[in-house]
């Protein structure tokens, strides 16, 4: 028997995911135009490896394999993977990755709805302990042809020091600690762009198109992107006005690495963030600090994974701590 | 007037449909064949039947007595004959039943005599009783007894009508307030000195601009000074703690009544039987119907209550892929189980539904906690949460989380992207909460009268106990007394140091000792002189023979304890 409410909003889980990727195409184009082709292979790969492995998945543990696959979710995972990985990661490794994500970080947990951790996140964290030196190679925007690029991801021998490069932000902390001078020197280098990484700079306008099509439809709150952005650039203004030669500017940290596809992408995965107002401001304001943190003290290049995965553990304790108030108990000390 | 209005969290914007049935003016329905009317017209209140089957009534003639504090009178509906008395299925999700006097009309729709009530002359506490004798209940669907919510008469200072009506298709108020705007004022005037009130607000959605217009138009006919105010059409705003927060901003929490904050909210269709049971002395037999949904004839009908809805449904004309008919609201409202049922006088519409209009839920998703619900709840409740600890049984925590705050209005279900049928989670949660309360309740119940009656057994030994050592103490002090020191010292002494049981058998040996003295010397008591002279001299012969040996003083009794017999049983010369 059914009980009411006997109508419903045309809403879904596939429309949700289908307009995040959807949202995520500015940036994926722009990547493609200014970085390489390369990208698009490694989103099929991604995807292909992804849609297989959840099938696969889901059939082992005896759930309906179909409504699984074409809710999209899976696809938004290896989306995200491959789009905070190296364009010229070999295949292999973005396959691993991609099963990560998947098998061990979403459905060892109990599947769609049920993972603490950011599948993408935990991928992206497990790949840059496991081949760091994979992991740090990233061609130089427009360096490398399709075709390069293809063949690097197929497996090619890797010329490391000819063809890829440092991105921006490691070529800035290797720059700082050979102490070849202040960050102002350090960005006279190839690398950089008029803000962040050279190139880059589209692609993260590219997120932020896609991350304003995501709030236009609701799909995603103020609160994450907000609090993610105003505390990246908060706590990198206050070094930067402090010591400018030791301390990249909050631009500078803003438009590099991953920070706008984290601000509208990962920071609000709905699954294994915080829910509530104020815990949502709590949980990017904290993911912000810890990436940071390591882009600037750390041995990692970039930091946002690791913050992402240390906030998703506190989001338990973020949601009981903040839940929001009642109606009709406003000033009653009912407010947690 | 500047006035103010103010915002409740969350809400839906749900398909009205509202035009479908709204233009149709409110038709009175034929007879039915025969009326099921429940003696069960208000909340947790039965009346009692007065009229046995075969007898005659006639139309507002009373067949029900209000019973307690929640009670209100039931009336025949319509002229008739009183054919069953019984239990009857309800218009119910559960199809829970009833009694229910049956009657089947004679087709003249006689009225009692009935004449207007003075509410001026007979004063506050006459005319609540009026009300409740004419079996006013509230019409918005909750069918809670007037006279009751009308309260003390103080402290109260704003009057609400709710005339929101937000669930989708339902037209009976938005009718009601076009047709008959005048009889809703004058209803409402009546309510509003009953209840003491200063001000009168009249909240209207503002999808029903017609009814605002008929309300307005007939203020101003009346001079009254009453706010006729549109809301923005929202679902829930026609929710009594939503529109009183819209209205006036108060927000009055779960468990909480209006009249505790100075606002009091009546339905514009109560207000209505208010004014006809006032102005014209007429029972509450009938209410307005609104028939919708996948029919070719939608309209709104003035219905007796009790009748069945199977044979109301044929005048709006279903459409023949109808697959069920809610009762109610797509929102709130229930699927009629069986369609024998009577119209009540909470019953505000049935909707006839098919797989097109009203289709089934895609298959239920796994909760991506995207909290789409929580921005939709108007109770401001974190709906994915409470999901969370029902689905798990986590019903501590789920009361934590304000599981009794949800007014299941069903907001989270309709945004929820993953077809989730909160409300269903929340709903058996409460259930389950109330069984447990109830089965707890029960099983304290029985731990106290079982440790009572513990206590009464262990009291009551005590009190034996006690009985038996004040009796045993006053036998030994009797026995001490008439026999002297020995008895009293060998009975005493262990009774003090020892514990009770000790003293009781040591009592209870005085006892044997006490009744053999006093049998044993029987054959010797009441003797004449004489014989008493000869026992002494044949005593006095034995001791010569046996020198000191004692001689027992009856051969057949031996006993343990010699000398107290001795001492006692035997008189020496």
């Amino acid at each position: 028997m059914i009980h009411s409410p006997y109508i419903r909003k045309p809403a879904s889980v596939q429309r949700v995911m289908g307009l995040v990727l959807l949202a995520l195409m500015p940036g994926v184009a722009a990547y493609a135009y200014k970085v390489g082709a390369g990208i698009l292979v490694n989103l099929a790969i991604a995807t292909l490896t992804a849609i297989a492995a959840e099938a696969l998945v889901m059939s082992l543990r005896k759930r309906p394999v179909a409504i699984a696959v074409t809710d999209l979710s899976a696809v938004v995972t290896a989306w995200l993977v491959a789009l905070c990985f190296p364009p010229i990661v070999p295949w292999w490794l973005l396959v691993t990755a991609v099963l990560v994500a998947i098998v061990v970080a979403k459905h060892l947990f109990g599947g769609l709805g049920q993972n603490p951790f950011n599948p993408a996140m935990v991928a992206y964290c497990s790949m840059i302990v496991a081949y760091p030196a994979l992991m740090s190679q990233w061609p130089p925007a427009g360096g490398l042809s399709f075709e390069t690029q293809f063949g690097l991801i197929l497996g090619g021998a890797r010329d490391v020091d000819g063809m890829t490069g440092a991105t921006a932000l490691d070529a800035l902390r290797t720059g700082l600690r050979s102490g070849t001078g202040g960050v102002d020197a350090v960005m006279q280098g190839s690398a950089f762009g008029f803000l962040g990484g050279r190139g880059w700079e589209w692609i993260s306008l590219g997120y932020i198109a896609g991350g304003a099509l995501l709030l236009l439809t609701r799909t995603i709150t103020w609160h994450m992107p907000a609090a993610f952005i105003g505390a990246l650039a908060l706590i990198s203004g206050l070094f930067w006005l402090v010591d400018p030669g030791r301390f990249a500017s909050p631009l500078f940290h803003l438009a590099s690495g991953g920070a706008m596809l984290a601000a509208f992408f990962i920071v609000t995965d709905p699954v294994s963030g915080a829910t509530t107002p104020r815990g949502k401001l709590i949980f990017a304001a904290g993911v912000a600090l810890i990436a940071w943190l390591i882009r600037t003290f750390g041995a990692y290049p970039e930091g946002i994974a690791f913050g992402v995965l240390l906030m998703n553990l506190c989001v338990p304790l973020i949601d009981m701590k903040t839940q929001p108030r009642v109606f009709g108990h406003r000033g009653q000390g009912n407010s947690r | 007037m500047i006035t103010r209005l103010f915002k409740f969290h969350g809400g839906i914007k749900p398909d009205a449909h509202k035009h479908e049935s709204a233009g149709a003016p409110i038709q009175r329905a034929p007879l039915p064949s025969r009326l099921i009317v429940p003696l069960r017209q208000s909340t947790r209140a039965t009346a009692r039947r007065i009229v046995e089957v075969g007898q005659q009534v006639l139309k507002g003639q009373r067949i029900g007595e209000p019973e307690g504090f929640l009670g209100t009178a039931v009336h025949a509906p319509t002229s008739g004959t009183v054919i069953d008395f019984g239990r009857y299925t309800m218009a119910h999700a559960s199809g829970l039943e009833t009694r229910c006097v049956v009657i089947q009309p004679d087709g003249e729709d006689r009225w009692i005599e009935h004449a207007p009530f003075d509410a001026e002359a007979d004063g506050r506490e006459a005319t609540l009783a009026w009300l409740r004798d004419c079996g006013l209940v509230g019409l918005g669907g909750a069918t809670f007894p007037s006279h009751v919510k009308l309260g003390k008469g103080s402290g109260v200072d704003t009057l609400i009508l709710n005339g929101a009506e937000c669930e989708p298709w339902i037209t009976c108020d938005d009718r009601l307030m076009r047709e008959r705007a005048d009889d809703i004022l004058a209803g409402a005037r009546i309510l509003f000195r009953l209840i003491g009130a200063r001000e009168l607000v009249i909240g209207i959605e503002d999808n029903k601009p017609e009814a605002i217009e008929a309300m307005r138009a007939a203020a101003q006919r009346a001079g009254d000074a009453v706010r006729i105010q549109p809301v923005p059409a929202l679902y829930p705003a026609g929710g009594e703690k939503q529109l009183i927060r819209v209205l006036t901003g108060i927000e009055i929490p779960y468990g909480k009544l209006g009249a505790d904050y100075g606002v009091q909210c009546f339905n514009v269709g109560t207000a209505h039987a208010v004014y006809r049971a006032i102005a014209h002395g007429e029972p509450l037999v009938s209410r307005i119907v609104t028939l919708t949904g996948n029919v070719a004839r939608p309209g709104n009908w003035e219905v007796l209550i009790g009748t069945p809805i199977d044979e109301l449904l044929p005048l709006a004309e279903p459409r023949p892929d109808t697959n069920r008919y809610l009762m109610g609201g797509p929102m709130m409202g229930f699927a009629l189980p069986r369609l024998d049922v009577p119209v009540v006088k909470g019953s505000n519409c049935i909707i006839s539904a098919s797989p097109t209009l009203l289709p089934p839920p895609p298959p239920e998703q796994p909760c991506i906690r995207c909290t789409e619900c929580a921005k939709a709840c108007p109770a401001e409740l974190q709906p994915f949460e409470l999901y969370w600890f029902s689905r798990s049984k986590n019903f501590g925590k789920a009361q934590e989380y304000h599981l009794f705050d949800c007014i299941e209005c069903g907001c989270c279900a309709y945004v929820c992207p993953s077809h989730i049928p909160l409300v269903d989670y929340y709903r058996f949660a409460k259930s389950e909460i109330w069984a447990r309360e109830r089965d707890k309740a029960a099983a304290d119940q029985a731990r106290e009268r079982f440790e009572f009656r513990n206590y009464r057994q262990e009291r009551e030994k005590e009190e034996k106990a006690a009985k038996l050592a004040a009796k045993a103490a006053e036998t030994r002090a009797k026995l001490s007394s008439e026999a002297g020191e020995p008895a009293a010292g060998a009975a005493a002494a262990p009774a003090e140091t020892e514990d009770p049981k000790k003293a009781l058998i040591a009592a209870a040996l005085a006892r044997a000792q006490a009744q053999k003295a006093e049998s044993q010397p029987r054959n010797t008591d009441n003797l004449s002189p004489e014989t008493q002279a000869e026992i002494a001299q044949i005593e006095a012969r034995r001791k010569a023979q046996a020198g000191d040996t004692p001689p027992p003083a009856d051969g057949a009794v031996a006993t343990d304890t010699p000398a107290p017999a001795e001492t006692e049983g035997s008189p020496r010369p």
